[in-house]
Formats: C-alpha cells, structure tokens, sequence
C-alpha cells in the first residue's frame, strides 16, 4: 500500500538477519522490536501467514502483498511469554493458543487465553516444552463465549456428526431458525504431528507431512519437500519438479470435483454427487495408474519424486483431460440453470472482503471474496513461471461464489496438465525415478509455500547438521478460514450450515495436527 | 439434465462388479457372529463411521463407496447417521486422546449385536502416530475390535471386499 514502510525496511530497522534461513529473510526481533512490529502491523496491511512456537521463542511470518515480500521474525522468550499478535491480526489468536498448548508460551493481552489444542485428554501438559507438566487434576469443561439475549437457545454439534466427516465441535446459538453466533472448538483430531516429526530424519519426517490431510497429501508433501530443500540448497532435478506440479493439479482437480458435487448434495442435488464422484473416481485411477496410488500420497519426497511417469501415462492424462472437458461443462450448465439450486447457493453463506483480507484466508475462501492470492503466483514457484494459468477471482463472497472459484479451478487446472505433459522434461539417464539424495553433513533453515487445492500451506522446517529435523511446523489454510465459518453462518438458517460448510471445506486434521 | 437421465436409462449402470469377499476377512470374522445375531441381521448392515484422528484419507476411500460405480447399498450396506442405528463402527485413524472419549460413547450408544471394524493402518496399528502423547495407538486397546482393513488408506475395492466378508459372515445361512 502506498506510503507505508515497506516490510524489508522495518525488519532491517528493528531487527537482525539470522544466517542459513532460505529462501525469504529471518530477522531476530528483541522484545522492544517485537512491540514496534505490533505497531506497525496495526497500520500497516502485511498478511499474516503463520506463527508458531519453540521451547523458548516464538516465529511468526509475513508478506506484504503488494510486493510480494516474504519474511519470518523471531523473539526469544527465556521466560515464556511474548506480546500477543491477535490485537492486531485476530488470525494469530488460535495459533497463539496451540502455541501456548504445546510449548507453554503465553501470549500477552490475548484477545482469547483460552485454551485450544489441549483437550485435558493428554495426560500431559505443554508436551512439546522442556518441561512437560503433569495435568490438571479434575480439569473442568471448555468454557464456551457466553451469548445473551431473549429467545435464543444452542445446538451442539459434534464432535462425531452425522456424516463421513471429520470430528470437531460447533456450538450454534439460534433465534428459531437463524443462527445468531456459531463458535468451533477443532483439535480432537490432533495426532502430535510436529512432535513426532521431531528427531526424524527428513525422509522419514515426510511420511508424516504426507499425512497432515490426506486429501493435500500431494500439497503438504510438496511444502515439506521444497521446505527442506530450501534449507539444504539442494536443487531437484527439472523433472521431478514438473511431475510434482502435475500430482499437485490432479489432487486440486480431485477434490474441486468431488466438493461440487457435495456442496449441491447438501442443497438436496444429489444428481450432481452422483456425477461428479464419477469423474473424481476417474482421476483417482488415472493417478493410481501413473503414481501407484490413488491419492499420490507418498509420491513426492525430499529431493524430488519417488516415482516416474509410466511410458503410457503420458496418454492416459491426455485421455483424462479429454474426457472431463467433454463431462464436465453439461454438469456446470446444469448447475448454472437449476433456480431451485441457485435459490440455495446464492448469496448463502456471505464473507465479506474485508474479513478474508483481515483473516488473509486463501484459497476459494480467499478469492471468492475479491482477494487475488494464489502462491504459485506469488511468491511463485517452478515449473508455474513458465505456464500459462489464470487465477479465478469473484466478490460475491457466498457459496455460489465459492463453487464458481472451484468450477473454473479445474478448467485451469485442466489446461494446466495439459501443458505441463507437453512440455514435461526427458528422464534423466541413469534414475529411475527423478530425485537426488539429501546429503548429510549440512543443516540449515527453511520455509516454502505451496498452494494446495483449499488455499495456501506454510511449511517451516529446521534441520541439523545430520539432516534429522528438529523443528517443523505444518501451516495448513484451514487456520485462517475457519475462523471466516463462524462469520460465514451468521445470520443464515440452520439448515444451510452442510452448505456453508462444504462450501468452505476447511480440514480437521490439518487444522489441529 | 434430461439427456443425462436418457443416457443413464439406456446406457445401463456404470456399476462395477463386486470383488469377492475377502479371505482374511473371512477368517478374522470365523466364529465371531452367533446364531441368534445373525438370524437378526439378515443381510443388512447399518454403517456408522467414527474418525478417531485420521488425516482424512481413509473418509476420501470410505466416500467413495457411495458413488455408482462402488455402490455400496446395493448389498445392503448403509451409511448411518446415529450410532443409535448401527450394526457396525467403521473406526478410522490412531485413537487421537482427545477423541477417545467420543469413540467410546458413540460405541456405547450402538445398540447390540454390533461389531467394530477397524479401517486403515492407523486403527490397526496406530500407524506412524503410535507412541506419541496424543495418540493411543490401535483401536483395540480402546475397545473391541471384529474386523480389521489395512491399508493407507485401504482402497474401495478393498473395503468392498471386507464388508462383504462382514456381511457373509452376519447373514443367517
């Protein structure tokens, strides 16, 4: 924005540069700095893009998204505790809280102490800190935000619900039929991940990175793999990096096709689920065909791919991209013309622009609400500098908008494996799969973004001079988006709440690790 | 609209023939299912799944039953809103501890003849989860467990292939 300090500016004034952090800077911040960043932040319209902890400090991470600039800033905590970010960007306020559950920082002038991850369920507290605590001995319930007002009366929801679907707690408060506040409480699905990537060499590390949210396995895999690679300067082969980008697209395809088709199932369509889990079987087996498995999960790895392109998978993709261009178009033109769907969808579910920008929500969150935000733009990444894609971007900010982005996500991503078999480099002579091995001996930080179907990840990844992570942390879209679900619901019925939420489809296990 | 209804009337299922019923499934279940149980039950299982800390990835595969082309109902296998109205728990993921209570309480509220099927290699194993402090590792050291589908996630055909054996072994004979 014009007339602000730019971000390198402020760090470089208040900060120093840690050495060995790749590819963006890292400045170490002393407490005083920490408070003018706060400040600066409160004028300033820098995205917030992750905060995490470590025994005695705590990371955050930034982009001014005017030019594109990326930085993380460090505080040291000897004594555990740092001055909150949430007054200035609330989206830190559920990161501040997993934080505090797992390492015992405590986040000064939070606009929310309580707790998040930590059910009392454990058996421990701060598991990740260097003194672990015994639990709190008869733990009493998780105090919901109190609501008053006449005539109001609450649902709770979960956190086993009524569908296949992922557990987590939603505690609506109605006036009959609208719904006048809806808070979440997620972490029941919390597994430990960063705590058991801990002490793992990268190879194995990534097995578990493959496992953050199986349906970004190839996503999450992808922002570990590059994490660590930015750490090590190691430099893939260039056909590796292509084969990642087409796994990427046909994870982002997969899931867009099978949301559509529920986002219309919870609006009582469920001819379209019926057709779009057709086609999303399609290029299950198309991947399972080229990559050995059905969601590519555990295809991309540290240092490249572990697995090459069947001499015919070139052709099955082509076939694949043939045939959904010639299904898929008659299924969005029965969607654009059913009133009696339109009638569910349109203006259901309304997040306004200002909210996804003060939340910095990505993904079909993001952008169906105005916010033009896509990582493989910026900050970019290869083999999409060299390809041609558009980024679909509406202001409506309600479910129809969302399944819009989503529809015309996959026509890009479409044309985008299109290219990407066209121009997919030769193998290179002597491997049979494309990768090079992490050598030992170096160490070093690193950080990547990576957008996956639902938005955009943050991987930050610290290694030692054995190649053994020592600290990791997996920021999956989910954290900024669901906070947008609770705004999203306000004001709407009851009823449409599979429809705002499938519209959304924010991950559990990614969320709450 | 109409021309996709003309196509599926005369183009006939896009249904897949069902894979046989799994063989170490058959064994695993041998002997586990009485009389009385399976007079009651007939060939019908009602379904209720429980993510207890899966990365999703086994709800993806268990989605997919339901589409044409896997079909699941067509056996007579139904996915269930309640526990109140299931024969069976199809339990996914490592037993986060935060969800042990839930899995434990939505087991108590299946009425019996009920039966556990453990889904994936983290409800079998505890997977790479096991050993953590957030986890408890496989679902049998929760509760009982009848049935168990490895894989990660197990793929449609192979969770056809162990309900199949389920119902088998549950349908009077």
């Amino acid at each position: 924005m014009y007339g602000e300090e730019p971000l390198f500016g402020l760090l470089n004034r208040i900060g120093t540069p840690v050495e060995g952090h790749r590819p963006w800077p890292r400045y170490r911040l002393g407490r005083d700095g920490w408070l003018r960043l706060i400040e600066g932040l409160a004028g300033n319209g820098w995205s917030l893009l992750g905060l995490w902890g470590e025994p005695k400090a705590v990371h955050a991470a930034f982009r001014e998204d005017f030019s594109g600039d990326v930085a993380v800033v460090s505080l040291d905590c000897p004594q555990g505790r740092f001055p909150s970010l949430s007054t200035v960007r609330p989206a830190a306020n559920r990161l501040e809280r997993a934080a505090h559950d797992l390492y015992g920082l405590v986040a000064e002038r939070t606009t929310d102490p309580r707790p998040w991850l930590d059910h009392d369920a454990w058996g421990v507290r701060r598991p990740l800190s260097e003194q672990p605590a015994a639990p709190v001995p008869n733990p009493g319930p998780y105090t919901f935000l109190p609501v008053e007002g006449e005539g109001l009366h609450q649902i709770p929801v979960g956190p086993v619900h009524a569908g296949i679907i992922e557990p987590g707690h939603f505690r609506f408060t109605a006036n009959g039929e609208t719904v006048v506040r809806l808070e979440e409480r997620l972490g029941y699905v919390h597994r430990g991940v960063e705590g058991l990537m801990q002490g793992r060499p990268a190879a194995e590390a990534a097995k578990l990175a493959a496992r953050i949210s199986g349906d970004s396995t190839v996503a999450h895999s992808l922002a570990f793999a590059r994490a660590v690679e930015a750490a090590l300067g190691v430099e893939v082969p260039a056909r590796a990096v292509w084969l990642r980008a087409l796994m990427a697209e046909m994870e982002r395809i997969a899931n867009h096709l099978g949301d559509i088709g529920a986002i219309c199932n919870d609006a009582a369509f469920a001819f379209m689920l019926a057709q779009t889990s057709q086609l999303r079987e399609r290029v299950l087996r198309t991947a399972d065909a080229c990559f050995g498995h059905r969601l590519m999960m555990d295809r991309v790895i540290p240092g490249g791919v572990a697995t090459d392109l069947p001499e015919r998978g070139a052709g099955l993709l082509l076939e694949l991209v043939a045939e959904l261009r010639k299904r898929f178009p008659p299924l969005v033109a029965i969607y654009d013309g059913k009133a009696s769907l339109q009638d569910r969808t349109v203006t259901t579910g309304f997040v306004s622009a200002e909210l996804v920008t003060r939340f910095g929500a990505g993904g079909h969150v993001g952008r169906a609400s105005g916010r033009d935000q896509d990582a493989r733009r910026s900050p970019g990444y290869a083999p999409y500098d060299g390809l041609t894609f558009e980024v679909p971007v509406l202001t409506e900010g309600d479910v129809n908008a969302r399944v819009w982005v989503r529809i015309r996500e996959v026509e890009q991503s479409l044309s985008l494996i299109e290219q990407i078999v066209a121009r997919l480099p030769a193998v290179s002579r002597g491997l049979d799969h494309p990768s090079v091995a992490l050598e030992a001996g170096r160490g070093g930080e690193g950080m990547a973004l990576v957008e996956s179907f639902r938005g955009e990840i943050l991987t930050w990844v610290r290694l030692d001079g054995e190649g053994v992570v020592t600290r990791c942390h997996p920021r999956d879209p989910s954290w900024f988006q669901w906070p947008l679900l609770e705004a999203a619901i306000g004001g709407n019925i009851v009823a449409d709440f599979p429809l705002c939420n499938k519209s959304f489809n924010c991950s559990y296990a990614g969320h709450d690790l | 609209m109409l021309k996709h209804i003309l196509t599926s009337l005369t183009g006939g299922p896009v249904t897949e023939a069902a894979p046989a019923p799994s063989d170490p499934a058959l064994a695993e279940l041998a002997g586990k299912l009485d009389k009385a149980a399976k007079a009651r039950l007939g060939r019908s299982l009602s379904i209720r799944e429980v993510d207890a800390g899966s990365c999703n990835g086994c709800e993806l595969e268990i989605h997919a039953l339901n589409n044409p082309i896997y079909d699941l109902e067509r056996f007579g296998i139904r996915f269930v809103a309640s526990p109140r109205h299931a024969d069976v728990l199809l339990v996914t993921g490592p037993v986060a501890r935060n969800m042990r209570e839930a899995l434990v309480r939505t087991w108590e509220a299946t009425p019996g003849p009920k039966w556990l099927v453990a889904c994936g290699d983290c409800a079998v194993s505890g997977g790479l989860f096991a050993g953590g402090y957030a986890c408890v590792g496989p679902v049998e050291e929760v509760l009982p467990v009848d049935l168990r589908i490895p894989g990660c996630p197990p793929r449609p055909t192979d969770l056809l292939a162990g309900l199949l054996a389920l119902l088998e072994t549950s349908a009077a004979r």
